[in-house]
C-alpha cells in the first residue's frame, strides 16, 4: 500500500523546526499531486474544494424497539484549510456526524467522501486503515490510555499503523516527531508522565499531539475544550487555530460554545437533524 | 507493537488478573508432583517385579519339566542368540515348609526354585537382594560364620554364631537332662535298698529281677551312655529347633551321626517375608521381628517326579534371606540349589545325567525388543509341538501394570479438568478486563487500530499469564517434588498421620522420577486452556463497536 510507503517518508525526522508551533509538511507537496489524480480519478470533485463532505446522509439508533433518527439527510463539507464548527443542543447528532466524518460508524444512506473518495463503503480494514493515516481526533474526554506514559500515547497511532518489524526500523523517526510534536504542544517536560499526572488542559494537548502523529490531513474534534475551564480551553482552541494557521491543518470541531465555535472559518447547525449553515 | 506493549502494561498494572492464574499454577504443579511420584512408584514396582523374574520364560506347564534342557538351550540360542545376554534353567514347584519357632511347629506354603547358583545372577538381579555381602557377589549356599546384614540389629546374631549358640544350649540342655536322671536313679536304688529292708528277702527277689532287666536294656549309665544321649538329643533337637520329621537322607550317609554345630545341610534361601514380619513396637517405631534366622534348619515337603507323586521331605539350612522388596515375591520364594532338588525328586536321567529342569530363564542384551524376541520364541516352540508357553515378565506382572498405568490416565485426566476449571476463572476475569477496558478499546479503534489488533492484545494477555501461571506451576512442582520427603515429614508432624507408612512400602523415601517430557506437555496443555479461556474475551473486545465504546462512561 502507498499509504505505508507515504508514512515512511512522513515519519522522517524535521531537520528543523523554526518555532514551536510549526511542522514543516513537505508532504504537503505530495498531497497536491495526490489532489490532481483524485480530480482525474474521480470527476465529481473537480474545482471542489472540500476535503470531507457528506451527502444527503441519514442515521437512526435502535433504543429497544423504537428507532430515534438523528441524522435526517444531511448535507455537510468542510473546506480545505479551514477550521469548521458544528454546534448544536446536547442529543442533536454533532457527535453522530463526526463519528460518521471519521468512519467510525457508518450512515444508514447517503454517502461521505474523503477527498473525492467514498469512504464510508470501504471494508473495516480499510477505514481502519484511514482513520490511522488519514485522521486525527481528539475528544472531550481526552481518552488518552491510562496504562502508557504521554510519550507513548502520542506514539500509540504510529504503532497502530505499523507492523513490529517496521515500527523498529522507524522508531527513531517516529520518537523524534512525537518528541518535536509535545515540543509543540508545550509538554516536553511531561514525557514519561502518565495521564492520571496530568490535568485536563495538558491532557487535551497530549491528544492533540496524538492525533497529530501520523500528520493527519483532517483534524475531527469532539468537543475538545467542554470539559475545560474557560482558559485552558481558549489556549486549546488557539493551539489548533495555530496549527491550522501554520500547517493549513482542516479542522472539524463538535463543540456547544458558541464564543467558541465564533472563532472558527465556518459555522453550521445542527438542529431537528438538519444543517443550517450560520458563517 | 502497541499490542506487546499494551499486554505488558496490562499485565504489570493488574495484578488480581494474576490471582485468577493461580488455580494454574496449582494445578500444574499438583499434575507434576502427582506424575513424577507415580512415576516414582511404577518404576521402582517394575524395578522390583522385574528384579528376580527374568526377561523371558520358557515355562513347562507340569513340575516334572522337560528331560532335554539343552536341546531348548541350543534352540533359543540359535534362534535369538544375539540378543541374549543369560540363560539359566531352573525348578519351580510348590512346597511346604516346615519351622520351629519357641518349641511349637509352624508350616507354610511356599514357592521353592532350584536355581543354579552359577547362571542365575546372569539373568535376573537376585543377587543383589541377598542380605549377606560374600553372596551378593557369589552365592554358594554355605552358611557363613556371621555378618548378615549388620545394620539390621534385629537378624543378629546369624550364621554360625546363631547355629552355635543354640547348639550350646541343646548341649547345657541335655547336660541338666543327664544329671537328672542319674539323680533319679540314684532315688530309685535308694528306695528299692529301703524297700528291701523293710519286707525281707522274700519281697525283695522280683525288684532285683527288675532292676536286672533294667540294666540290660539301657539303664545302667557307665556302659551305655553315649548311644543314650546321642538319641536324647536327637528328640530334644527335633523338639527345640528342627520339626519332627525323618532326618535328610542326602546330608549323611546312613548310620552317620550329623553334628549341627560343625555342618549344615543342603542351603537355601528364603524370602525375608517368609522368616520375619514387619510391624510396629508400643512406641510406634518400625521393627522387624526374625523367627528364622540364617543357621536354622528348616523342612521342606515337595512332591517328587514320579507318577503319582508323592511328598518327599527334605531338611535345609537356612544359608541367607532375600529382600526384593516385593512382598509377594519376599513371602512366597525359597531358593535352592538345582542339583540337590532335582536328585531328590528324581529327575535325572540316570542313563545321561542329566536333569530334567521345569523352565527356562532368559535375559536380553540391553535394548533388544522384550516382546518381538518373546514373539520369536513362541514361534519357535509352538503349542502344537512343544509343552512350554513362553512369557516376558510383563506378561505376568501385566494386569498390575496396567491398573497403575490406568490410575494414572485417570489422575492426569482429573487434574486437567481442575486446570479447565482454571480456565473458567481466567474467562471470567477477562470479560471484567474487557468490560473496564471498554473505553480504552473504543480510544484504539478510533485511533485505527484493527478488530484482530485488538482482539490480539487480550489473546496475548491470555497466553502470557498462562505461561506465567504454568511456569510458576513448574516451579512449585518441581521443588515440591525435590524436597517431598521433607514435606511429608512436615505434613506428618502437623497432621499426626503418617503420610508414607513404611511397614505398607519398603521404601524408606518417596521415590519420585521426572520426565521432561511429561513437564512439557503439562505446561503447553495449561497455555492452551488459557489461551482458549481468553478467546471468547477477545472475540467480544475485538467486535466492540467504537462509537458505542466511546459513549461509555
Amino acid at each position: 500500500m502507498n499509504s505505508s510507503k507515504s508514512a515512511n517518508q512522513q515519519y522522517k525526522p524535521q531537520a528543523s523546526i523554526p518555532s514551536p508551533y510549526r511542522v514543516v509538511r513537505p508532504e504537503l507537496e505530495l498531497e497536491a499531486i495526490e489532489k490532481v489524480l483524485a480530480t482525474t480519478r474521480n470527476p465529481e470533485s473537480i474545482g471542489n474544494k472540500s476535503i470531507v463532505v457528506a451527502r444527503d446522509v441519514t442515521k437512526s439508533y435502535r433504543r429497544s424497539k423504537t428507532i430515534v433518527p438523528v441524522l435526517k439527510g444531511v448535507d455537510f463539507s468542510a473546506e480545505r484549510g479551514k477550521i469548521t464548527a458544528i454546534i448544536g443542543q446536547s442529543g442533536s447528532g454533532k457527535s453522530t456526524l463526526l463519528h460518521l466524518l471519521g468512519t467510525l460508524d457508518r450512515p444508514d444512506s447517503g454517502e461521505i467522501l474523503f477527498d473525492g473518495q467514498r469512504t464510508d463503503n470501504l471494508p473495516a480494514r480499510k477505514r481502519d486503515a484511514f482513520r490511522n493515516q488519514q485522521l486525527g481526533m481528539i475528544f472531550q474526554f481526552y481518552h488518552l490510555l491510562p496504562e502508557l506514559t504521554l510519550l507513548e500515547n502520542v506514539i500509540a497511532p504510529a504503532m497502530i499503523g505499523q507492523s513490529i518489524f517496521s515500527y523498529f526500523r522507524n522508531r527513531k523517526a517516529i520518537i523524534e516527531r512525537a518528541k518535536s510534536l509535545t515540543d509543540m504542544v508545550g509538554l516536553s517536560h511531561r514525557l514519561h508522565h502518565k495521564p492520571c499526572e496530568l490535568s485536563g488542559g495538558e491532557m487535551q494537548r497530549t491528544a492533540i499531539a496524538r492525533a497529530l502523529v501520523t500528520s493527519p490531513k483532517l483534524l475531527l474534534a469532539d468537543e475538545p475544550t467542554g470539559n475545560l475551564d474557560q482558559e485552558s480551553g481558549q489556549s486549546i482552541l488557539q493551539l489548533m487555530r495555530d496549527l491550522n494557521r501554520d500547517t493549513g491543518l482542516t479542522i472539524v470541531m463538535v463543540t456547544h460554545d458558541e464564543n467558541i465555535a465564533q472563532q472558527c472559518d465556518a459555522l453550521v447547525r445542527l438542529k431537528g437533524g438538519r444543517l443550517e449553515a450560520l458563517k | 507493537m502497541y499490542k506487546l506493549l499494551l499486554c505488558w502494561r496490562y499485565l504489570k498494572t493488574r495484578w488480581i488478573a494474576l490471582a485468577s492464574i493461580v488455580s494454574v499454577t496449582l494445578g500444574v504443579a499438583t499434575l507434576i508432583v502427582v506424575n513424577s511420584v507415580m512415576d516414582g512408584f511404577t518404576s521402582q514396582m517394575q524395578d522390583r517385579m522385574h528384579g528376580i523374574l527374568s526377561d523371558l520364560v520358557v515355562d513347562t506347564r507340569g513340575t516334572n519339566g522337560i528331560s532335554e534342557p539343552n536341546w531348548y538351550v541350543e534352540r533359543i540360542r540359535a534362534r535369538i542368540g544375539n540378543s541374549v545376554e543369560g540363560i539359566t534353567t531352573v525348578v519351580t514347584l510348590p512346597a511346604m515348609m516346615t519351622f520351629t519357632h519357641n518349641g511349637a511347629s509352624h508350616t507354610q506354603q511356599i514357592n521353592l526354585i532350584g536355581i543354579d547358583q552359577k547362571t542365575y545372577a546372569s539373568v535376573s538381579d537376585f543377587s543383589k537382594y541377598l542380605l549377606h555381602p560374600d553372596n551378593k557377589s557369589q552365592l554358594d549356599f554355605r552358611l557363613k560364620q556371621s555378618g548378615y546384614a549388620p545394620e539390621r540389629e534385629a537378624l543378629q546374631p546369624s550364621g554360625w554364631e546363631h547355629r552355635n549358640r543354640v547348639e550350646q544350649v541343646k548341649k547345657e540342655r541335655l547336660t541338666q537332662l543327664e544329671q537328672y536322671r542319674r539323680l533319679q536313679e540314684q532315688i530309685t536304688e535308694e528306695q528299692r535298698s529301703q524297700l528291701s529292708n523293710q519286707l525281707g528277702q522274700n519281697v525283695s527277689k522280683e525288684p532285683a529281677s527288675e532292676t536286672a532287666n533294667d540294666n540290660n536294656s539301657s539303664v545302667s549309665p557307665q556302659t551305655t551312655a553315649s548311644p543314650q544321649t546321642t538319641a536324647d538329643a536327637q528328640t530334644l533337637s527335633a523338639m527345640m529347633s528342627g520339626p519332627s520329621f525323618q532326618p535328610s537322607h542326602s546330608n549323611e550317609e546312613r548310620g552317620r551321626v550329623f553334628d549341627a554345630s560343625k555342618e549344615q545341610r543342603t542351603g537355601i534361601v528364603l524370602g525375608i517375608g517368609i522368616g520375619s514380619v514387619r510391624g510396629r513396637d508400643t512406641a510406634g517405631q518400625v521393627k522387624d521381628y526374625f523367627f528364622i534366622r540364617p543357621g536354622d534348619d528348616v523342612s521342606v515337603a515337595f512332591p517328587n517326579a514320579g507318577t503319582p507323586p508323592r511328598a518327599i521331605d527334605e531338611m535345609f539350612t537356612v544359608v541367607d534371606f532375600y529382600e526384593s522388596k516385593m512382598s509377594e515375591y519376599d513371602a512366597t520364594f525359597a531358593f535352592v540349589p538345582i542339583e540337590a532338588l532335582q536328585q531328590a525328586r528324581g529327575m535325572i536321567d540316570p542313563m545321561s545325567k542329566v536333569g530334567a529342569v521345569t523352565s527356562i530363564q532368559i535375559k536380553l542384551k540391553k535394548g533388544a525388543d522384550l516382546n518381538v524376541a518373546r514373539n520369536a520364541l513362541r514361534d519357535e516352540f509352538p503349542p502344537t509341538e512343544s509343552y512350554v508357553q513362553v512369557n516376558s515378565w510383563r506378561d505376568t506382572q501385566g494386569p498390575l501394570l496396567a491398573a497403575v498405568q490406568m490410575e494414572t490416565t485417570i489422575l492426569n485426566v482429573l487434574l486437567f479438568m481442575i486446570i479447565a476449571v482454571a480456565g473458567f476463572g481466567i474467562l471470567a476475569t477477562f470479560f471484567m478486563i474487557v468490560v473496564e477496558k471498554t473505553r480504552d478499546i473504543g480510544v484504539l479503534k478510533s485511533l485505527g487500530a484493527p478488530g484482530t489488533g485488538i482482539a490480539s492484545i487480550f489473546l496475548g494477555y491470555g497466553v502470557l499469564l498462562g505461561s506465567l501461571g504454568s511456569g510458576a506451576g513448574v516451579v512449585c512442582g518441581l521443588l515440591f517434588v525435590w524436597k517431598i520427603n521433607q514435606i511429608a515429614r512436615v505434613l506428618e508432624w502437623f497432621t499426626g498421620r503418617e503420610v508414607f507408612d513404611p511397614t505398607v512400602y519398603y521404601f524408606d523415601s518417596i521415590p519420585t522420577i521426572i520426565h521432561p517430557f511429561t513437564i512439557v506437555w503439562v505446561s503447553i496443555g495449561a497455555v492452551i486452556i488459557a489461551i482458549m479461556a481468553s478467546v471468547l474475551p477477545s472475540i467480544r473486545a475485538a467486535r466492540m463497536h467504537p462509537v458505542e465504546a466511546l459513549r461509555y462512561e
